[in-house]
Protein backbone atom coordinates (compact mmCIF):
# COMPACT_ATOMS: atom_id res chain seq x y z
CA UNK A 1 0.00 0.00 0.00
CA UNK A 2 1.14 3.04 -0.92
CA UNK A 3 1.90 5.66 2.18
CA UNK A 4 0.31 8.91 3.20
CA UNK A 5 0.34 11.30 0.20
CA UNK A 6 0.67 14.12 2.96
CA UNK A 7 2.86 16.88 2.43
CA UNK A 8 5.20 15.48 5.00
CA UNK A 9 6.86 19.15 5.73
CA UNK A 10 3.66 19.97 7.88
CA UNK A 11 3.02 16.45 9.74
CA UNK A 12 6.87 17.22 10.91
CA UNK A 13 6.39 20.37 12.05
CA UNK A 14 3.01 19.02 13.58
CA UNK A 15 5.42 16.66 15.69
CA UNK A 16 7.40 19.04 16.83
CA UNK A 17 4.93 21.14 17.71
CA UNK A 18 3.81 19.93 21.34
CA UNK A 19 1.57 23.27 21.96
CA UNK A 20 -1.89 22.71 21.95
CA UNK A 21 -3.64 22.69 18.33
CA UNK A 22 -7.27 23.59 19.86
CA UNK A 23 -8.16 25.14 23.22
CA UNK A 24 -11.93 25.51 25.11
CA UNK A 25 -11.69 28.38 26.96
CA UNK A 26 -15.07 28.88 29.21
CA UNK A 27 -17.02 27.61 26.32
CA UNK A 28 -20.32 27.87 27.08
CA UNK A 29 -23.66 27.38 25.23
CA UNK A 30 -27.17 28.91 26.09
CA UNK A 31 -30.92 29.05 24.20
CA UNK A 32 -33.81 30.99 24.95
CA UNK A 33 -36.54 29.15 26.04
CA UNK A 34 -39.93 30.33 27.81
CA UNK A 35 -38.57 34.39 27.82
CA UNK A 36 -35.41 33.31 29.29
CA UNK A 37 -31.81 31.92 28.78
CA UNK A 38 -31.78 28.26 29.36
CA UNK A 39 -27.91 26.90 29.85
CA UNK A 40 -27.25 24.14 28.01
CA UNK A 41 -23.40 24.18 28.32
CA UNK A 42 -21.94 25.94 31.94
CA UNK A 43 -18.51 26.12 31.26
CA UNK A 44 -16.18 23.45 28.86
CA UNK A 45 -12.41 24.50 29.51
CA UNK A 46 -9.64 22.02 27.97
CA UNK A 47 -6.95 21.43 25.26
CA UNK A 48 -6.21 19.10 22.47
CA UNK A 49 -2.77 18.22 21.25
CA UNK A 50 -1.97 17.79 17.63
CA UNK A 51 -2.76 14.30 16.12
CA UNK A 52 -4.39 13.38 19.37
CA UNK A 53 -7.99 11.46 19.11
CA UNK A 54 -10.39 12.58 22.05
CA UNK A 55 -14.13 11.36 22.17
CA UNK A 56 -16.94 13.23 24.07
CA UNK A 57 -19.38 11.11 25.70
CA UNK A 58 -23.05 12.16 28.04
CA UNK A 59 -26.39 11.74 28.17
CA UNK A 60 -28.42 13.00 24.92
CA UNK A 61 -29.11 16.30 25.08
CA UNK A 62 -25.68 18.12 26.68
CA UNK A 63 -24.42 19.81 23.43
CA UNK A 64 -21.88 17.48 22.76
CA UNK A 65 -23.28 18.06 18.60
CA UNK A 66 -23.11 21.73 19.54
CA UNK A 67 -19.51 21.46 20.41
CA UNK A 68 -18.54 19.99 16.97
CA UNK A 69 -20.21 22.78 15.29
CA UNK A 70 -18.86 24.82 17.79
CA UNK A 71 -14.94 23.74 16.78
CA UNK A 72 -15.71 23.32 12.87
CA UNK A 73 -17.03 27.51 13.23
CA UNK A 74 -20.05 26.76 11.93
CA UNK A 75 -21.61 27.78 15.00
CA UNK A 76 -18.68 29.92 16.63
CA UNK A 77 -19.11 29.19 20.71
CA UNK A 78 -21.52 32.01 21.73
CA UNK A 79 -19.39 32.02 25.28
CA UNK A 80 -16.23 31.74 26.15
CA UNK A 81 -14.04 30.45 23.09
CA UNK A 82 -12.40 28.27 21.09
CA UNK A 83 -9.34 28.82 19.58
CA UNK A 84 -7.10 27.71 16.66
CA UNK A 85 -3.53 27.62 16.84
CA UNK A 86 -4.45 30.80 19.21
CA UNK A 87 -6.53 32.17 17.16
CA UNK A 88 -10.70 32.37 18.39
CA UNK A 89 -12.84 30.42 15.94
CA UNK A 90 -15.29 32.98 14.28
CA UNK A 91 -16.26 31.81 10.89
CA UNK A 92 -16.28 28.05 9.29
CA UNK A 93 -12.20 26.51 9.36
CA UNK A 94 -11.65 25.08 6.04
CA UNK A 95 -8.95 22.68 6.74
CA UNK A 96 -11.61 20.30 9.13
CA UNK A 97 -13.23 17.42 7.43
CA UNK A 98 -16.82 16.24 8.97
CA UNK A 99 -18.94 12.68 9.25
CA UNK A 100 -22.53 12.66 10.26
CA UNK A 101 -24.56 9.94 11.47
CA UNK A 102 -26.06 10.23 8.06
CA UNK A 103 -23.37 9.63 5.37
CA UNK A 104 -24.67 11.89 2.83
CA UNK A 105 -23.40 11.60 -0.42
CA UNK A 106 -24.41 13.15 -3.74
CA UNK A 107 -26.36 10.62 -5.75
CA UNK A 108 -25.40 11.88 -9.13
CA UNK A 109 -21.29 11.36 -8.68
CA UNK A 110 -20.05 7.36 -7.91
CA UNK A 111 -17.93 6.55 -4.84
CA UNK A 112 -14.73 7.97 -6.50
CA UNK A 113 -16.15 11.18 -7.37
CA UNK A 114 -18.05 11.71 -4.07
CA UNK A 115 -14.74 10.82 -1.92
CA UNK A 116 -12.72 13.86 -4.63
CA UNK A 117 -15.31 16.63 -3.77
CA UNK A 118 -12.68 18.41 -1.00
CA UNK A 119 -10.06 18.06 -3.57
CA UNK A 120 -12.35 20.73 -5.72
CA UNK A 121 -12.98 22.90 -3.01
CA UNK A 122 -10.10 23.11 -0.80
CA UNK A 123 -6.42 25.13 -2.33
CA UNK A 124 -4.13 24.10 -2.57
CA UNK A 125 -5.95 21.16 -4.45
CA UNK A 126 -8.80 23.15 -6.18
CA UNK A 127 -6.15 25.23 -8.11
CA UNK A 128 -4.11 21.68 -9.18
CA UNK A 129 -6.91 19.81 -9.76
CA UNK A 130 -6.77 19.20 -13.74
CA UNK A 131 -2.89 19.31 -13.79
CA UNK A 132 -2.82 16.90 -11.00
CA UNK A 133 -5.87 14.64 -11.35
CA UNK A 134 -4.20 11.36 -12.21
CA UNK A 135 -2.34 11.95 -8.58
CA UNK A 136 -5.70 12.99 -6.39
CA UNK A 137 -7.69 9.77 -7.99
CA UNK A 138 -4.51 7.63 -6.41
CA UNK A 139 -4.88 9.28 -3.41
CA UNK A 140 -8.75 8.86 -3.36
CA UNK A 141 -8.16 5.10 -4.26
CA UNK A 142 -5.69 4.59 -1.35
CA UNK A 143 -7.95 5.83 1.02
CA UNK A 144 -10.53 3.94 -0.35
CA UNK A 145 -8.58 0.52 -0.44
CA UNK A 146 -7.69 1.07 3.61
CA UNK A 147 -11.42 0.78 3.96
CA UNK A 148 -11.72 -1.95 1.77
CA UNK A 149 -13.63 0.19 -0.93
CA UNK A 150 -11.69 -0.28 -3.74
CA UNK A 151 -13.98 -2.47 -5.61
CA UNK A 152 -16.80 -0.30 -5.62
CA UNK A 153 -15.07 3.34 -6.89
CA UNK A 154 -17.95 3.10 -9.94
CA UNK A 155 -20.63 2.32 -7.64
CA UNK A 156 -23.10 4.87 -7.03
CA UNK A 157 -24.38 5.87 -3.21
CA UNK A 158 -27.81 3.88 -3.65
CA UNK A 159 -25.38 1.13 -4.60
CA UNK A 160 -23.66 0.89 -1.32
CA UNK A 161 -24.78 -0.41 1.64
CA UNK A 162 -24.89 1.97 4.98
CA UNK A 163 -21.57 0.45 6.22
CA UNK A 164 -20.14 1.31 2.92
CA UNK A 165 -21.61 4.61 2.66
CA UNK A 166 -20.07 5.94 5.99
CA UNK A 167 -16.76 4.34 5.21
CA UNK A 168 -16.83 6.71 1.92
CA UNK A 169 -17.67 9.68 3.37
CA UNK A 170 -14.87 8.89 6.15
CA UNK A 171 -12.66 8.97 3.16
CA UNK A 172 -13.89 12.15 2.22
CA UNK A 173 -13.84 13.81 5.12
CA UNK A 174 -10.03 12.81 5.54
CA UNK A 175 -8.88 13.19 1.72
CA UNK A 176 -8.18 17.20 1.78
CA UNK A 177 -5.74 16.27 4.78
CA UNK A 178 -7.65 18.48 7.41
CA UNK A 179 -6.14 19.33 10.63
CA UNK A 180 -9.02 18.73 12.56
CA UNK A 181 -11.60 15.73 12.44
CA UNK A 182 -15.00 15.60 13.91
CA UNK A 183 -17.09 12.61 13.79
CA UNK A 184 -20.30 13.30 14.76
CA UNK A 185 -22.06 9.78 16.25
CA UNK A 186 -20.50 8.66 12.80
CA UNK A 187 -21.69 4.40 13.49
CA UNK A 188 -24.69 5.52 15.34
CA UNK A 189 -27.07 4.10 12.46
CA UNK A 190 -25.07 0.74 12.09
CA UNK A 191 -25.06 -2.62 13.41
CA UNK A 192 -22.93 -4.09 16.42
CA UNK A 193 -21.23 -5.97 13.99
CA UNK A 194 -20.79 -3.33 11.60
CA UNK A 195 -19.60 -0.73 14.06
CA UNK A 196 -17.05 -2.34 15.14
CA UNK A 197 -15.50 -3.32 11.98
CA UNK A 198 -15.70 0.41 11.38
CA UNK A 199 -13.68 1.30 14.12
CA UNK A 200 -10.70 -0.82 13.03
CA UNK A 201 -11.01 1.10 9.72
CA UNK A 202 -11.43 4.86 11.52
CA UNK A 203 -8.33 3.72 13.24
CA UNK A 204 -6.57 2.74 10.01
CA UNK A 205 -7.64 6.06 8.27
CA UNK A 206 -6.54 7.88 11.06
CA UNK A 207 -3.19 6.81 11.77
CA UNK A 208 -2.65 7.37 8.17
CA UNK A 209 -2.98 11.14 8.88
CA UNK A 210 -2.60 11.34 12.36
CA UNK A 211 -5.17 14.97 12.49
CA UNK A 212 -6.58 15.97 15.54
CA UNK A 213 -10.07 14.01 15.84
CA UNK A 214 -12.86 15.06 17.56
CA UNK A 215 -15.62 12.03 18.02
CA UNK A 216 -18.88 12.35 20.06
CA UNK A 217 -20.30 9.02 20.53
CA UNK A 218 -22.95 7.08 23.27
CA UNK A 219 -21.22 4.67 22.49
CA UNK A 220 -18.69 4.22 25.25
CA UNK A 221 -16.67 0.62 23.96
CA UNK A 222 -16.13 2.55 20.27
CA UNK A 223 -14.83 5.97 22.97
CA UNK A 224 -12.01 4.03 24.96
CA UNK A 225 -11.27 2.27 21.29
CA UNK A 226 -10.76 4.86 19.45
CA UNK A 227 -9.34 7.70 21.67
CA UNK A 228 -6.50 8.50 23.45
CA UNK A 229 -8.56 10.65 25.78
CA UNK A 230 -12.45 10.51 26.40
CA UNK A 231 -14.00 13.70 27.86
CA UNK A 232 -17.36 12.33 30.07
CA UNK A 233 -20.28 15.41 29.96
CA UNK A 234 -22.96 15.82 32.55
CA UNK A 235 -25.96 16.22 32.52
CA UNK A 236 -27.50 20.01 31.61
CA UNK A 237 -26.09 22.53 32.34
CA UNK A 238 -22.87 20.42 31.30
CA UNK A 239 -19.12 20.64 31.96
CA UNK A 240 -16.58 17.74 31.78
CA UNK A 241 -17.16 15.90 34.76
CA UNK A 242 -14.50 13.55 34.24
CA UNK A 243 -11.90 12.72 32.05
CA UNK A 244 -9.76 9.29 31.02
CA UNK A 245 -6.41 8.96 29.40
CA UNK A 246 -6.15 5.73 27.60
CA UNK A 247 -3.00 4.19 26.84
CA UNK A 248 -3.84 0.92 25.33
CA UNK A 249 -1.19 0.41 22.73
CA UNK A 250 -1.72 1.24 18.62
CA UNK A 251 -2.95 -0.46 16.36
CA UNK A 252 -5.78 -1.32 18.57
CA UNK A 253 -7.54 -4.62 17.54
CA UNK A 254 -10.62 -6.06 18.85
CA UNK A 255 -9.41 -8.81 21.19
CA UNK A 256 -8.25 -6.05 23.35
CA UNK A 257 -11.72 -5.39 24.18
CA UNK A 258 -11.82 -8.29 25.71
CA UNK A 259 -8.63 -7.01 27.75
CA UNK A 260 -8.67 -6.39 31.69
CA UNK A 261 -7.25 -2.82 30.89
CA UNK A 262 -9.85 -2.04 28.27
CA UNK A 263 -12.58 -3.04 30.65
CA UNK A 264 -10.96 -1.03 33.47
CA UNK A 265 -11.25 2.01 31.37
CA UNK A 266 -15.11 1.35 30.28
CA UNK A 267 -15.90 0.64 33.85
CA UNK A 268 -14.23 3.66 35.10
CA UNK A 269 -15.90 6.19 32.33
CA UNK A 270 -19.25 4.33 33.15
CA UNK A 271 -19.48 4.86 36.43
CA UNK A 272 -19.54 9.18 35.39
CA UNK A 273 -22.53 8.94 33.20
CA UNK A 274 -25.42 10.06 34.71
CA UNK A 275 -28.94 9.81 33.30
CA UNK A 276 -31.24 12.60 32.94
CA UNK B 1 -47.26 -20.45 -15.61
CA UNK B 2 -49.36 -18.16 -17.63
CA UNK B 3 -49.35 -15.43 -15.18
CA UNK B 4 -45.62 -15.66 -14.69
CA UNK B 5 -45.28 -14.86 -18.35
CA UNK B 6 -47.92 -12.00 -17.93
CA UNK B 7 -45.23 -10.37 -15.36
CA UNK B 8 -42.26 -10.46 -16.98
CA UNK B 9 -44.31 -8.76 -19.90
CA UNK B 10 -45.51 -6.24 -17.34
CA UNK B 11 -41.94 -5.51 -16.41
CA UNK B 12 -40.50 -5.70 -20.02
CA UNK B 13 -39.85 -2.27 -22.20
CA UNK B 14 -42.29 -3.01 -24.59
CA UNK B 15 -45.13 -3.25 -22.07
CA UNK B 16 -45.00 0.56 -21.88
CA UNK B 17 -46.00 1.30 -25.51
CA UNK B 18 -48.27 -1.93 -26.16
CA UNK B 19 -50.46 -1.68 -23.23
CA UNK B 20 -51.89 1.86 -23.96
CA UNK B 21 -51.77 1.55 -27.84
CA UNK B 22 -54.27 -1.56 -27.24
CA UNK B 23 -55.99 0.93 -24.28
CA UNK B 24 -56.05 3.52 -27.20
CA UNK B 25 -57.66 1.07 -29.93
CA UNK B 26 -59.86 -0.57 -27.56
CA UNK B 27 -61.57 3.41 -26.51
CA UNK B 28 -61.85 4.36 -30.37
CA UNK B 29 -63.34 0.87 -30.59
CA UNK B 30 -65.95 1.21 -28.31
CA UNK B 31 -66.20 4.78 -29.40
CA UNK B 32 -67.17 3.77 -32.82
CA UNK B 33 -69.55 0.93 -32.16
CA UNK B 34 -71.47 3.66 -29.44
CA UNK B 35 -72.12 5.55 -32.28
CA UNK B 36 -73.42 3.16 -34.71
CA UNK B 37 -75.49 1.35 -31.67
CA UNK B 38 -77.04 4.25 -29.92
CA UNK B 39 -77.31 6.39 -33.54
CA UNK B 40 -75.99 9.34 -32.01
CA UNK B 41 -75.66 12.46 -34.71
CA UNK B 42 -72.81 13.80 -36.28
CA UNK B 43 -73.48 17.01 -34.85
CA UNK B 44 -73.34 15.64 -31.37
CA UNK B 45 -70.87 13.03 -31.15
CA UNK B 46 -68.85 12.04 -34.61
CA UNK B 47 -67.45 8.50 -34.42
CA UNK B 48 -63.89 8.17 -34.94
CA UNK B 49 -64.03 7.11 -38.40
CA UNK B 50 -65.85 10.74 -39.53
CA UNK B 51 -62.97 12.38 -37.51
CA UNK B 52 -59.96 10.60 -39.44
CA UNK B 53 -62.19 11.67 -42.55
CA UNK B 54 -62.50 14.98 -41.42
CA UNK B 55 -58.83 15.08 -40.02
CA UNK B 56 -57.67 14.04 -43.71
CA UNK B 57 -60.18 16.36 -45.39
CA UNK B 58 -58.86 19.55 -43.38
CA UNK B 59 -55.10 18.27 -43.12
CA UNK B 60 -53.81 21.32 -44.69
CA UNK B 61 -55.58 23.76 -41.90
CA UNK B 62 -54.88 21.07 -38.98
CA UNK B 63 -51.01 21.66 -39.89
CA UNK B 64 -50.46 24.76 -40.26
CA UNK B 65 -52.74 25.73 -37.19
CA UNK B 66 -51.09 23.15 -35.33
CA UNK B 67 -47.53 24.54 -36.07
CA UNK B 68 -48.94 28.12 -34.66
CA UNK B 69 -49.93 26.22 -31.92
CA UNK B 70 -47.18 24.57 -31.23
CA UNK B 71 -44.10 27.22 -31.71
CA UNK B 72 -46.67 29.61 -29.41
CA UNK B 73 -46.66 26.51 -26.68
CA UNK B 74 -42.99 26.61 -26.91
CA UNK B 75 -41.61 29.98 -27.13
CA UNK B 76 -44.06 30.16 -24.30
CA UNK B 77 -42.64 26.97 -22.26
CA UNK B 78 -39.07 28.13 -22.72
CA UNK B 79 -39.63 31.94 -21.27
CA UNK B 80 -41.55 30.20 -18.27
CA UNK B 81 -38.35 27.29 -18.06
CA UNK B 82 -35.66 30.92 -17.73
CA UNK B 83 -38.00 33.09 -15.66
CA UNK B 84 -38.96 29.86 -13.63
CA UNK B 85 -35.57 28.57 -12.61
CA UNK B 86 -34.41 32.32 -11.84
CA UNK B 87 -37.45 33.50 -9.65
CA UNK B 88 -37.20 29.50 -8.12
CA UNK B 89 -33.38 30.09 -7.51
CA UNK B 90 -34.21 33.75 -5.79
CA UNK B 91 -36.81 32.37 -3.46
CA UNK B 92 -35.16 29.30 -2.23
CA UNK B 93 -31.41 30.88 -1.63
CA UNK B 94 -32.76 34.14 0.19
CA UNK B 95 -34.93 34.21 3.03
CA UNK B 96 -36.01 38.32 1.89
CA UNK B 97 -36.99 37.42 -1.85
CA UNK B 98 -38.93 34.35 -0.90
CA UNK B 99 -41.17 36.55 1.81
CA UNK B 100 -41.22 39.46 -0.23
CA UNK B 101 -42.18 37.18 -3.65
CA UNK B 102 -43.85 34.31 -2.61
CA UNK B 103 -47.17 35.77 -1.72
CA UNK B 104 -47.44 37.61 -4.74
CA UNK B 105 -46.73 34.40 -7.01
CA UNK B 106 -49.64 32.81 -5.05
CA UNK B 107 -51.85 35.55 -5.38
CA UNK B 108 -50.97 35.92 -9.39
CA UNK B 109 -50.98 32.17 -9.89
CA UNK B 110 -54.93 31.53 -8.37
CA UNK B 111 -56.14 34.28 -10.85
CA UNK B 112 -57.96 32.35 -13.70
CA UNK B 113 -55.72 32.93 -16.23
CA UNK B 114 -58.68 33.10 -18.85
CA UNK B 115 -59.89 36.07 -17.01
CA UNK B 116 -56.81 37.80 -18.48
CA UNK B 117 -56.76 36.72 -22.30
CA UNK B 118 -58.91 39.74 -23.34
CA UNK B 119 -56.74 42.07 -21.55
CA UNK B 120 -53.75 40.74 -23.42
CA UNK B 121 -55.91 41.38 -26.39
CA UNK B 122 -56.85 44.69 -26.31
CA UNK B 123 -52.86 45.49 -25.41
CA UNK B 124 -51.63 43.21 -27.92
CA UNK B 125 -53.99 42.49 -30.87
CA UNK B 126 -54.87 39.34 -31.70
CA UNK B 127 -52.05 37.27 -32.70
CA UNK B 128 -49.73 35.09 -31.34
CA UNK B 129 -48.37 37.45 -28.64
CA UNK B 130 -51.36 36.64 -26.17
CA UNK B 131 -51.08 33.01 -26.59
CA UNK B 132 -47.25 32.89 -25.63
CA UNK B 133 -48.25 35.05 -22.92
CA UNK B 134 -51.07 32.90 -21.43
CA UNK B 135 -48.87 29.84 -21.51
CA UNK B 136 -45.53 31.40 -19.75
CA UNK B 137 -48.03 32.32 -17.10
CA UNK B 138 -49.91 29.40 -16.81
CA UNK B 139 -45.96 27.75 -16.81
CA UNK B 140 -43.68 29.39 -14.72
CA UNK B 141 -45.28 28.80 -11.57
CA UNK B 142 -44.74 25.08 -10.69
CA UNK B 143 -41.20 25.83 -12.29
CA UNK B 144 -40.47 28.41 -10.17
CA UNK B 145 -42.10 26.75 -7.08
CA UNK B 146 -40.07 22.96 -7.85
CA UNK B 147 -36.48 25.15 -8.00
CA UNK B 148 -37.26 26.55 -5.01
CA UNK B 149 -38.31 23.43 -3.34
CA UNK B 150 -35.37 21.53 -4.60
CA UNK B 151 -32.87 24.29 -3.03
CA UNK B 152 -34.13 24.34 -0.02
CA UNK B 153 -34.86 20.12 0.39
CA UNK B 154 -30.70 19.96 -0.27
CA UNK B 155 -29.64 17.94 3.46
CA UNK B 156 -28.27 20.26 6.22
CA UNK B 157 -25.50 17.95 6.36
CA UNK B 158 -24.84 18.45 2.99
CA UNK B 159 -24.55 22.37 3.16
CA UNK B 160 -22.33 21.65 6.25
CA UNK B 161 -20.00 19.93 4.61
CA UNK B 162 -19.30 21.60 2.14
CA UNK B 163 -19.39 25.05 4.42
CA UNK B 164 -16.56 23.47 6.82
CA UNK B 165 -14.60 22.90 3.32
CA UNK B 166 -15.19 27.00 2.92
CA UNK B 167 -17.31 26.79 -0.02
CA UNK B 168 -18.13 29.74 -2.03
CA UNK B 169 -22.50 30.13 -2.51
CA UNK B 170 -21.77 29.74 -6.34
CA UNK B 171 -19.86 26.26 -5.35
CA UNK B 172 -22.34 25.30 -3.41
CA UNK B 173 -24.79 25.70 -5.83
CA UNK B 174 -22.86 24.14 -8.55
CA UNK B 175 -21.69 21.08 -6.63
CA UNK B 176 -24.81 20.44 -4.54
CA UNK B 177 -27.95 23.13 -5.22
CA UNK B 178 -28.05 22.15 -8.97
CA UNK B 179 -27.86 19.39 -9.63
CA UNK B 180 -30.04 17.98 -6.08
CA UNK B 181 -32.69 20.28 -7.82
CA UNK B 182 -32.52 19.03 -11.29
CA UNK B 183 -35.62 16.05 -10.41
CA UNK B 184 -37.12 18.49 -9.15
CA UNK B 185 -37.13 20.50 -12.49
CA UNK B 186 -38.26 17.78 -14.61
CA UNK B 187 -41.22 17.23 -12.37
CA UNK B 188 -41.76 20.60 -13.30
CA UNK B 189 -41.21 20.62 -16.87
CA UNK B 190 -43.76 17.70 -17.69
CA UNK B 191 -46.56 19.30 -15.56
CA UNK B 192 -45.46 22.97 -16.81
CA UNK B 193 -45.77 21.57 -20.52
CA UNK B 194 -49.31 20.42 -20.36
CA UNK B 195 -50.01 23.80 -18.34
CA UNK B 196 -48.30 25.72 -21.39
CA UNK B 197 -50.51 24.03 -24.42
CA UNK B 198 -53.83 24.98 -21.78
CA UNK B 199 -52.61 28.36 -21.90
CA UNK B 200 -52.15 28.77 -25.72
CA UNK B 201 -55.46 26.95 -26.86
CA UNK B 202 -57.47 29.13 -24.19
CA UNK B 203 -55.95 32.25 -25.12
CA UNK B 204 -56.14 30.96 -29.02
CA UNK B 205 -59.89 30.38 -28.23
CA UNK B 206 -60.54 33.78 -27.14
CA UNK B 207 -58.43 35.94 -28.99
CA UNK B 208 -56.02 34.77 -31.89
CA UNK B 209 -56.29 34.86 -35.56
CA UNK B 210 -55.23 31.33 -35.92
CA UNK B 211 -53.95 27.77 -33.66
CA UNK B 212 -56.08 24.64 -32.92
CA UNK B 213 -57.87 26.86 -30.08
CA UNK B 214 -59.14 29.37 -32.53
CA UNK B 215 -59.84 26.61 -35.15
CA UNK B 216 -62.03 24.14 -32.31
CA UNK B 217 -63.70 27.53 -32.31
CA UNK B 218 -64.50 28.05 -35.93
CA UNK B 219 -65.00 24.62 -36.85
CA UNK B 220 -67.97 24.33 -33.78
CA UNK B 221 -68.91 27.81 -34.86
CA UNK B 222 -69.17 26.11 -38.79
CA UNK B 223 -71.23 23.00 -36.71
CA UNK B 224 -68.26 21.09 -38.43
CA UNK B 225 -67.75 19.30 -35.15
CA UNK B 226 -65.58 16.37 -36.62
CA UNK B 227 -63.02 18.91 -37.31
CA UNK B 228 -63.02 20.23 -33.77
CA UNK B 229 -62.67 16.72 -32.83
CA UNK B 230 -59.61 16.36 -34.93
CA UNK B 231 -58.04 19.07 -33.58
CA UNK B 232 -58.86 18.10 -30.53
CA UNK B 233 -57.08 14.70 -31.06
CA UNK B 234 -53.92 16.55 -32.81
CA UNK B 235 -53.63 18.47 -29.27
CA UNK B 236 -53.82 14.94 -27.29
CA UNK B 237 -50.94 13.95 -29.35
CA UNK B 238 -48.58 16.73 -29.38
CA UNK B 239 -49.18 16.86 -25.26
CA UNK B 240 -48.26 13.39 -25.35
CA UNK B 241 -45.11 13.80 -27.92
CA UNK B 242 -43.81 16.84 -25.37
CA UNK B 243 -44.42 14.85 -22.17
CA UNK B 244 -42.92 12.15 -23.83
CA UNK B 245 -39.49 13.80 -25.03
CA UNK B 246 -39.32 15.28 -21.60
CA UNK B 247 -39.29 11.50 -20.05
CA UNK B 248 -36.57 10.72 -22.64
CA UNK B 249 -34.65 13.68 -21.73
CA UNK B 250 -34.76 13.05 -17.52
CA UNK B 251 -33.61 9.31 -18.34
CA UNK B 252 -31.11 10.82 -19.80
CA UNK B 253 -29.80 13.62 -17.80
CA UNK B 254 -30.61 12.53 -14.51
CA UNK B 255 -29.92 8.60 -14.56
CA UNK B 256 -28.62 8.80 -11.02
CA UNK B 257 -32.18 9.89 -9.43
CA UNK B 258 -34.41 7.06 -8.06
Amino acid sequence: MVQPTTGSATSASQTLDTSPLLEFDKVGLEYPFEGSMRRIIDEVSLSIKPGEFVSFVGPSGCGKTSILRMVSGLSPAPLGEIRYRGKPITKPLNNVGIAFQNPVMLPWRNTIDNVMLPLEIVQPYKGQFRQKKAEFVHMAQDLLATVRLQDFQKQYPWQLSGGMRQRASLCRSLIHQPEILLLDEPFGALDAFTREEMWSMLQALWMRVKCVSILITHDLREAVFLSDRVFVMGPRPSSIIYEEQISLPRPRTLEMELSDEFNHYFSNIRRHIHHN
Amino acid sequence: MASSNFERFLKSKSAGFILPLIATILLFALWELAVIIFKIPEFNLPSPTNILKAGIEFAPQLLANSIRTLWTTLLGFFLAVIVGVILGFFIGYSKFAYLTLYPLLVAFNTIPKAAIVPLFAIWFGANAIPATLTAFLLAFFPIAVNVALGLETVEPEMKDVLQSLGASQVETFQKVGWPHTLPYIFASLKIAASFAFIGTVISESVASNAGLGYLIVQATSDFNIPLAFAALIVLAIMGVILYGFFIYLEKKVIYWAR
